[in-house]
């Protein structure tokens, strides 16, 4: 008998301690492709909200409690990112998340982390269809691809003056969403496209629509799709003597693309979309720097990150670490963060998107372009 | 006219690395009845390779093209036969009595196996290699012209040059003629006095080898991968060595050819959303007519 004891003081003990460690940490996963072919940008979130997070800590926490970050790997797959989401909200016992990169992910996960009442704020995915469903619980602090299609389509229609424009899209839902969204803003101007086809992910050999593309002699070629694939595609336009305009989105945010085209010299000239430079803002100058001093380059969704990070945190933060409350909360409520004060309407995009047009070198670096 | 021309070189130069790939799968069905899945990961693993040789060479100092590419090509052909070699007597020979589901099961779990310690190893990340050819030809044709890169050039004749070689070292040499007779008849070679097993074990690396080479030629050509190439181009080298007739060696270079050519003028003609469509209905319509491929010869149920 004793024994018995013995061992239900052990589990009551074991029990208790576990309770306690769930209670003294506010639990937040953070989304993305951590591993494949889209790691790059999964590493982005992580280096952004575990900075943002341990500021946040050092600074005491949320209201006392310190932020324990949870990584969630969904490798850009749909399926996956379900099976994590369902992780994240039944084992981990998250009550955010920061995440996820991909549309095609965020928009199958934001469905049960409505279900759990847990709030979504993603740094990157930029589908119209994510918020646009009216989910309460989500919110980006990215913008959307119809904002960014009308970006690309009037640089394309009026400081270009393009005639004739060929569309490319990956077929996933990021990528032929932002495509399709600056077909239309194109198609409203007037301009019709003269080709619109789509590559398969994964591959590397595009050189028979490179062909294509030069058989309708397009002048600007407008891609929707990640770095991976547009990397090769712009590789073998320049290898075939098409030296056509390269426009694409933020799905090329990274180095990667200069390695993946093969040498700087590819990417030179090749134009996109983003929005105006994440590290220019006054109130981030600080993070900027540390980052810096790290070593470590707040390139593309780094900061982006770190918002998300701050956002969730303040929404958290003035309602008690409920999450439903915090979600209604943010509807309403402007947050200071290190990329300005943001304020979100009903759908929970951003009220001021503010995209602008970027170039790529010969170096490989781009830069903000002048218009 | 020069987009047709064009879109033939294309799909000319695709269809010779599809071609050489399928030659590891037609092989290896041809000698022990099985589906080696893991070959395209074999493929994967040699474009590692390449980019660890280009690496090292030009760490050592050798910057000229034909030394890179003759060291590279050494270097990741020899190295990746011996994961031929390895994965056979690993995962398939222990298994060579059994049924033939347990050996596909050993195949796939072979095949994840490679990506996941690829992945671990290396890295999830994309990886380049720096462009080593650069420059090209250019034809006029009528108004328009066609674009070869010295690289594309550099594939097709090396592909051709890999093929004629191993067709030469299968019909002319010893080696070539045991592997035959072994193809045709495993018990009654071994009754003959070869060693059958270290026959299948060279049919590996020969595999392999022909998979390393075809390894080399694209990611010095496209520059980029990961560790999850292996699959696309895998199910497509496959493709083409049932296309071609899995088993017959001339029939997985034709079909590699043929998947590459149709697959380059249908999304250049027609559209590129549906070229695999169109690829894998040729493929259904041939084995409707031809069941046992282009150049396959039925099997006949032996008693």
């Amino acid at each position: 008998m004793s024994k018995a004891v013995v061992r239900k003081t052990l589990i009551s003990l074991a029990v208790a301690s576990a309770a306690a460690v769930a209670q003294a940490d506010v639990v937040i996963g953070v989304a993305g492709p951590h591993t494949g072919a889209y790691a790059a940008f999964g590493e982005q979130l992580w280096r952004g909200a575990e900075k943002a997070a341990m500021d946040i800590n050092a600074k005491g926490g949320i209201n006392g409690e310190m932020i324990k970050l949870v990584k969630a790997d969904d490798a850009c797959e749909p399926k996956q990112a379900v099976s994590i989401a369902n992780r994240l909200v039944d084992s981990d016992e998250a009550v955010a998340v920061v995440g996820h990169f991909c549309s095609s992910s965020s928009i199958p996960a934001s469905s049960i982390y409505e279900e759990a009442g847990v709030l979504m704020v993603t740094p990157a995915s930029t589908n119209p269809t994510l918020t646009d469903r009216g989910l309460p619980n989500v919110f980006r602090v990215c913008g959307r691809d119809d904002q960014q299609g009308d970006v690309a389509a009037s640089y394309i229609v009026g400081d270009l003056g393009a005639k004739k424009v060929a569309i490319i899209h990956d077929k996933d839902t990021y990528g032929k969403g932002l495509a399709d969204a600056m077909k239309a803003t194109m198609n409203a101007y007037g301009l019709e496209e003269v080709l619109y086809e789509g590559l398969t992910r994964g591959e590397k050999d595009f050189n028979a629509l490179v062909t294509k593309i030069r058989s309708v002699d397009a002048d600007v070629v407008y891609f929707g799709g990640l770095h991976s694939e547009a990397g090769p595609l712009v590789r073998q336009m320049r290898e075939q003597g098409l030296t056509a305009k390269f426009i694409s989105g933020d799905g090329i945010v990274s180095d990667e693309f200069v390695s993946v085209a093969g040498s700087p010299e590819y990417v030179d000239g090749v134009l996109m979309t983003f929005g105006a430079d994440p590290t220019s803002y006054p109130a981030g100058k600080e993070v900027v720097e540390q980052f810096r001093s790290e070593g470590i380059e707040p390139e593309g969704y780094v900061m982006y990150s770190y918002t998300a990070m701050q956002v969730v945190a303040s929404a958290l933060g003035a309602n008690d670490l409920d999450p439903v409350a915090a979600s209604e909360w943010l509807h309403s409520n402007k947050v200071d963060t290190v990329m300005g004060t943001k304020q979100f309407d009903d759908k929970g995009d951003l009220l001021v998107s503010d995209y602008v047009m970027y170039e790529w070198d010969a170096n490989g670096k781009y830069s903000m372009m002048d218009n | 006219m020069d987009i047709v021309l064009q879109q033939l070189v294309n799909g000319l130069t695709l269809g010779s690395v599809y071609g050489l790939i399928a030659i590891g799968y037609t092989m290896v069905y041809g000698i022990i009845g099985m589906i080696n899945f893991a070959h395209g990961d074999v493929y994967m693993v040699s474009s590692y390779l390449t980019a660890i040789a280009i690496a090292l060479l030009t760490f050592f100092g050798m910057e000229s093209f034909p030394i890179i590419i003759f060291g590279t090509l050494i270097f990741t052909i020899v190295v990746t036969g011996a994961y031929g070699w390895v994965i056979e007597r690993v995962a398939y020979r222990p298994l060579r009595n059994s049924s033939r589901l347990s050996v596909l099961i050993s195949a796939i779990g072979m095949s994840l196996i490679l990506q996941n310690y690829v992945q671990i190893s290396q890295g999830a990340r994309q990886q380049g290699v720096p462009t080593l050819l650069t420059g090209a030809i250019r034809f006029d044709v009528g108004d328009g012209f066609v674009q070869i890169t010295y690289m594309k050039l550099f594939i097709l004749f090396a592909a051709f040059l890999g093929m004629g070689v191993l067709t030469y070292i299968i019909q002319k040499t010893k080696l070539g003629r045991m592997c035959r007779a072994t193809q045709q008849d495993r018990k009654m070679a071994s009754i003959l006095g070869i060693n059958t097993d270290r026959i299948i074990s060279s049919v590996f690396v020969i595999g392999a080898a022909m998979a390393a080479l075809a390894g080399v030629l694209i990611t010095l050509d496209y520059g980029a991968f990961d560790f999850y190439v292996g699959f696309i181009i895998g199910i497509k080298a496959f493709t083409a060595a049932v296309l071609g007739g899995i088993g017959s060696l001339p029939g997985a270079m034709l079909g590699g050819v043929i998947l590459g050519l149709s697959e380059a003028l249908f999304a250049g003609l027609i559209s590129s959303d549906y070229k695999d469509v169109f690829s894998f209905s040729l493929l259904v319509i041939i084995l409707i007519f031809r069941p046992s491929g282009l150049l396959g010869k039925p099997e006949v149920e032996k008693v």
